[in-house]
């Protein structure tokens, strides 16, 4: 802060506040006073920056009125909490129409810009009177500047969350294929928090659907380090004591030699090479037979 | 010997002895004297014991579940461990106890399948 420098040039907080004060309502007079021509150029200057492209003029001329609106009132009362609730409504309807950070920065500063130029222009003959103007339009205008920044940042950043929430929930599906035989295929790289999801969202899928026997493919999953691979045999130790089975399949050449480097007991895991053979094997165990419908009909026929 | 505080309930040829609540080591030990003397007593093929209720099992209750099992089969009849947790289960297993050679089963319904069928 700068406050050190200047308590010793200006008078008393008190004083000083006030005087802040008065000068803040004759600014925002005049912002009020000249609306039009100021929002006009401030939606000319976005256009010519090529700030916003993503919007058509007339949406960028409608948003930049009630921003303009909003700016002029956080001016006046001082509170951001209007200005924030809004910032976050204008993230949440752009950002999913690909606008940048740095166009929303952008067309803040712009705004504070066009604003700072019509003060200088209103003032330019009375030099005293411009700087106290300033100074209280500077701090008014940087901390709004601010807010609407971390309002954008803080709302994309909450949108990265929940679709990182979502793809990790989609990244290891448990499905069912038959009655009490789940299916869990595993594609790409698994970092120990996936490994932990994979884990949870297995046996809590076991419970949930009184699984019996499960077909763990790991086919699309080219190699895993020894830790990974221990997580794996220790989620078919735990899903033997739910009682269930795990039926390991598509077992790439570098996963096997991992898993032989960690001594795994080949009597714990049941693996068969590819997704058709474990599914075949599950229904064995589950006592199911798959026959073709022709071969039903010869046999029913002949019977 | 103390009585057990687990009810032991007889269904059929197969007793089952469902825990309600954390038990102490020596609630443990009681369960299996009293299990493993009750079996000859009524001619058991199966013991059912379900742990639904139990969110922890540490190493000296797997052990003893593990004891329990071991000298059911002696004395003739067969053992199932039913209801494990999901989490217990994970933790059991990243503590090395893996209940190895005992069979286990989702919920009750499936432990008296399981037995059953043998």
């Amino acid at each position: 802060m700068n406050d050190s420098i200047q308590v010793t040039k200006l008078p008393p907080h008190s004083m000083r506040d006030q005087a802040a004060s008065t000068l803040l309502s004759e600014l925002v007079a005049h912002l009020r006073e000249h609306r039009t021509d100021l929002r006009q150029e401030w939606a000319q200057r976005i256009t010519t920056a090529r700030l916003l492209t993503a919007m058509s003029e007339d949406e960028v001329f409608n948003e930049a009125t009630a921003v303009y609106d909003q700016y002029v009132e956080a001016l006046e009362t001082g509170t951001f909490e209007a200005l924030q609730a809004y910032a976050r409504n204008l993230s949440e309807r752009i950002i999913p129409r690909g606008v940048e950070t740095h166009e929303v920065v952008g067309i803040v500063l712009l705004l504070r810009d066009v604003l700072a130029r019509s003060l200088f222009a209103k003032y330019q003959h009375d030099f005293a009177k411009l700087n106290r103007i300033l100074d209280a339009y500077e701090p008014a205008a940087n901390r709004i500047a601010n807010t609407v920044a971390v309002g954008f940042v803080q709302e994309r950043e909450r949108i990265i969350r929940e679709q990182q929430e979502a793809i990790r929930e989609l990244s290891t599906p448990v499905l069912q294929v038959r009655e009490r035989l789940l299916i869990l295929p595993i594609v790409g790289a698994i970092d120990p928090q996936r490994a932990r999801q994979l884990t949870e969202q297995l046996l809590h899928g076991i419970r949930a659907t009184r699984g019996k026997v499960v077909v763990m493919d790991l086919t699309g999953v080219p190699a895993v380090d020894s830790n990974i691979a221990n997580h794996l045999v220790q989620t078919v130790e735990a899903t033997r004591l739910l009682g269930a089975t795990v039926i390991v399949t598509g077992l790439s050449p570098s996963i096997a030699q991992t898993l032989v480097n960690i001594g795994v007991d080949l009597g714990k895991m049941n693996t068969v090479g590819d997704l058709q053979g474990g599914i075949e094997q599950a229904e064995r165990l589950l006592g199911y037979k798959v026959v073709p419908t022709t071969q039903q009909d010869d046999a029913r026929s002949g019977g | 010997m103390a009585w057990p505080s687990v009810p032991i309930l007889k269904e059929g040829d197969v007793l089952i002895a469902s825990i309600q609540s954390a038990l102490t080591d020596v609630d443990l030990v009681a369960l299996r004297d009293a299990l493993v003397k009750q079996v000859s007593t009524y001619r058991t093929r199966g013991v059912i014991v379900d742990v639904t209720a139990l969110d922890v099992v540490d190493s000296f209750a797997s052990r003893t579940l593990r004891d329990l099992a071991h000298m059911i089969r002696l004395r003739g009849a067969r053992t199932v461990i039913v209801g494990i947790q999901p989490e217990v289960a994970f933790a059991m297993v990243q503590l090395g106890l893996t209940l190895e050679d005992i069979p286990t089963a989702l919920d009750l319904e499936e432990g008296m399948a399981f037995l059953g069928a043998r």
